[in-house]
């Protein structure tokens, strides 16, 4: 009876040193949970959600600091899926968030006097150049963020709409006319 | 002629109006003053424009290259300048304009030099760097570039099925191209087996076309292709549909046929590549049906580029009544925004519509879910399902009822008794989808290159406090720095010591204080002792100054 309590006593004892080794050997570093909410995002790192970036807002909103309805440029289908990821209600975007169209920032190469400091704000790098030089901005890599803007000494950056065309034009959802004689007639 | 027919789900028996068009000769359209000639003619990235306004072209001549590895070629229809390179109406569901190179001929159509090749000698590999540039692309529809699809992939082609079904109402292009040059077909067929490898070569032809099939098996008399004659029923042109018709294999959800070792061409695509090849002419013309409501429906050979004005009122003029122009088949095809737009690659039908011909759709009712459109659709899906979500804007709920297999073929919204507009739900859904994923990716992007922003801002950071650290240890060295190093120190003293010997050294040497006033007997004594120490090897007292030391030596010896 004795010997029984004493080797399941040791067992017991074995797996829970197991265990917590286990815990601290392989110890996840980061919150999964912010990492998927950082995923849904639309990764523009604009602020206008109220916090430096996409993912400091994924962090809050993992804490419950934050609600899902701050980020205009993710949208409404963002906030869907982050509904639909935390398993709470969706909420319309936010008082005063409307979504912008997608635009890209453009220099104007003339007056630039090339004083780096839109590269220094620019959160992906999209502004090429070097002290003193002519800056361009790579429209493919420029996110629309904006931050660029206001750090701009001489105001040579301004933002353009960018124009549907016909590689990026979606069929429109059909709307139909609605007939004003009695159905049958047609 | 034993091989068997299979068979597909679904499909449609619309009544196929191919006798309004099919009964004339292709006919050659005459130049045009003005021809357009978009960049984006194919599926995938368009071309780059090489041309500027001003330029003299001749017809044959590149005047656009691939960008990227999905894209193709474009050349110019015929000779003359290049007037603009800018947004010019095309023949696109969106309406909007898209680049074009606008030439205006000379009249004069003076060529390029083309080069035939000798492709039986050729290396397969050898042979597809020469078609790279020939501008090719399907031209039953899809205009995806041909050089890309005659590639090796990763699984080898046993198969080859050139289309030449045709099973949209209304379209005889195929029809008529392969009753008259049914030999260009399958010399361009063999061309495509040469480059694939493929072993067997088939050509499905619809039961409809009774010449056409007659023209391609004397064409294949002799040789090992066979021409397989199949049910006429809509869609069996699709190539997925096609595929499982000729040979009894579905094509898995998300697949190509490619994965299943089968390539599929259309019959205008291998007759193009016949001429690139034999003939060595870049894809610059195709031939197009017009019909529906026009005074003469037929076949044309066209220029790419030739304003379908211009090429209606070949056809003899719209009649009176009519109501627009429909591009494609009245299944898949679309709205024509304004008949200015040009032929291009895909364009392979124009219809002129009418109220008669064409009655307007009635308004749509609720889908009763009777299932009609399940039954109807030859990809097996639930339409009505889909349709439901799609409506809802519930993208990813489409998704999941396999939104992305549909063929866009119309046979759920030909047969829905509400007249639900089925289809273009579903292209709606598919583009909104397409787009998110590009939204996605450019997230992914930015996420990435934030990253790294991040991470150059930090390391900047580091380097800069690393620089500013060794600038003042630096400063440091040449200070305070010696007291604190043991072996400096201990160097210091060794030196002050061997000073503070030397010193004493000389102190020692100076003669004593009290020889001033000696007698000379006192004098001479003490130079004698001094003379025997010398000898004696003693030196003079405890350490004479050694400067003085060898010439005592030397004035003694
Ligand atoms: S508003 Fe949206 S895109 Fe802008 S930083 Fe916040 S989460 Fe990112
Ligand atoms: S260029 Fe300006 S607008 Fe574009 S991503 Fe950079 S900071 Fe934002
Ligand atoms: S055919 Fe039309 S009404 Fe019938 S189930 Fe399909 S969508 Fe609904
Ligand atoms: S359009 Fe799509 S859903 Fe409708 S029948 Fe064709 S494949 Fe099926």
């Amino acid at each position: 009876m004795l010997s029984a309590i004493l080797v399941m006593a040791a067992i017991g004892l074995a797996l829970g040193v197991i265990l917590g080794w286990a815990e601290v050997r392989f110890k996840v570093a980061d919150n999964p949970l912010v990492d998927k909410i950082d995923k849904i995002l639309p990764q523009t790192q604009c602020g206008q959600c109220g916090f430096p970036g996409c993912r400091p807002y994924a962090e809050a909103i993992a804490r419950h600091e934050a609600d899902i309805n701050l980020c205009p440029p993710g949208g409404e289908h963002g906030i869907r899926q982050l509904a639909d990821l935390l398993g709470v209600e969706f909420k319309p975007l936010g008082e005063g968030r409307a979504p912008k169209p997608k635009s890209v920032a453009i220099i104007d190469e003339n007056l630039c006097i090339g004083c780096t400091l839109c590269i220094q704000a620019c959160p992906v790098d999209a502004i090429v150049g070097s002290s003193k030089q002519m800056h361009t901005i790579v429209a493919d890599v420029c996110t629309g963020c904006e931050l660029c803007l206001a750090p701009c000494p001489v105001d040579c950056i301004h933002m353009e709409v960018i124009h549907e065309n016909v590689g990026s034009w979606k069929w429109r959802y059909p709307v139909f006319p609605i007939h004003s004689e009695p159905a049958g007639t047609a | 002629m034993t091989q068997p027919i299979y068979s597909f789900p679904g499909g449609l028996h619309p009544a196929d109006h191919k006798a309004e068009s099919n009964g004339r000769p292709i006919a050659a359209a005459p130049l045009v003053p003005r021809y357009q000639v978009p960049l984006r003619q194919h599926a995938g990235q368009p071309a780059k424009a090489i041309v500027h306004a001003g330029d003299t072209v001749l017809r044959g001549q590149l005047i656009a290259i691939p960008d990227g590895r999905i894209s193709a070629a474009v050349h110019a229809p015929t000779s003359g300048r290049v007037v603009a390179v800018g947004p010019h109406p095309v023949a696109h569901p969106s309406g909007l304009a898209d680049l074009s190179v606008v030439i205006e001929a000379d009249g004069r159509d003076e060529a390029v030099a083309m080069m035939p090749l000798a492709w039986r000698d050729m290396d397969p590999a050898e042979l597809r760097e020469h078609l790279a540039d020939m501008g090719l692309v399907g031209l039953g529809g899809a205009v995806f570039p041909s050089h890309v699809k005659l590639a090796p992939g990763p699984l080898a082609i046993d198969t080859l099925i050139l289309n030449g079904a045709e099973c949209e109402p209304w379209i005889t292009c195929d029809d008529r191209l392969m009753r008259e040059r049914a030999a260009e077909v399958m010399r361009g067929a063999e061309i495509m087996r040469h480059l694939l490898g493929a072993r067997e070569l088939l050509v499905g032809i619809e039961d409809n076309k009774p010449e056409a099939v007659a023209a391609m098996q004397a064409a294949c008399a002799g040789g090992n292709a066979r021409v397989v004659v199949v049910p006429t029923r809509y869609p069996s042109g699709g190539a997925k549909q096609l595929v499982q018709l000729l040979t009894g294999l579905e094509v898995p959800t998300g697949k190509l046929s490619t994965d299943i070792g089968i390539q599929v061409f259309n019959v205008a695509t291998a007759y193009a590549l016949q001429r690139a090849v034999e003939l060595g002419e870049p894809l610059i013309s195709r031939i197009v049906t017009v019909t529906g409501h026009v005074a003469r429906p037929g076949n044309y050979e066209v220029r790419l580029g030739t304003p379908i004005a211009e090429l209606i009122a070949l056809a003899g003029g719209e009649l009176p009544g009519a109501s627009g122009q429909l591009i494609g088949g009245p299944l898949m095809g679309f709205d024509l925004d304004t008949p200015q737009a040009p032929v291009t690659k895909g364009v392979n039908c124009i219809i002129i519509t009418s109220a008669d011909l064409f009655p307007p759709r009635p308004r749509a009712m609720p889908c009763t879910r009777c299932g009609l459109c399940a039954q109807a659709c030859p990809v097996r899906l639930q339409p009505y399902e889909m349709y439901l979500y799609a409506r809802a804007k519930d993208l990813d709920k489409a998704r999941a009822y396999n939104l992305a297999d549909c063929i866009e073929c119309g046979c759920c919204s030909y047969v829905c008794p509400s007249h639900i507009p089925l289809v273009d739900y579903y292209r709606f859904a598919k583009s909104e989808l397409a787009a998110r994923e590009r939204e996605q990716h450019a997230a992914e992007l930015a996420r990435e290159r934030h990253d790294f922003h991040s991470e150059r801002l930090e390391r900047e950071k580091r380097e800069k406090a690393e620089r500013l650290g060794r600038k003042a240890s630096e400063r440091l060295e040449a200070g305070a720095v010696a007291a604190d190093d043991p072996e400096a120190a201990r160097k210091k003293a060794l030196l002050e010591a061997a000073v503070e010997r030397a010193r004493k050294a000389k102190e020692a040497a100076a003669p004593p204080a009290n020889t001033d006033h000696l007698s000379p007997a006192q004098q001479a004594e003490i130079e004698a002792i001094e003379a025997r120490r010398a000898q004696a090897g003693l030196g003079g007292g405890s350490a004479p100054a050694p400067d003085e030391q060898p010439d005592t030596v030397a004035e003694k010896t």
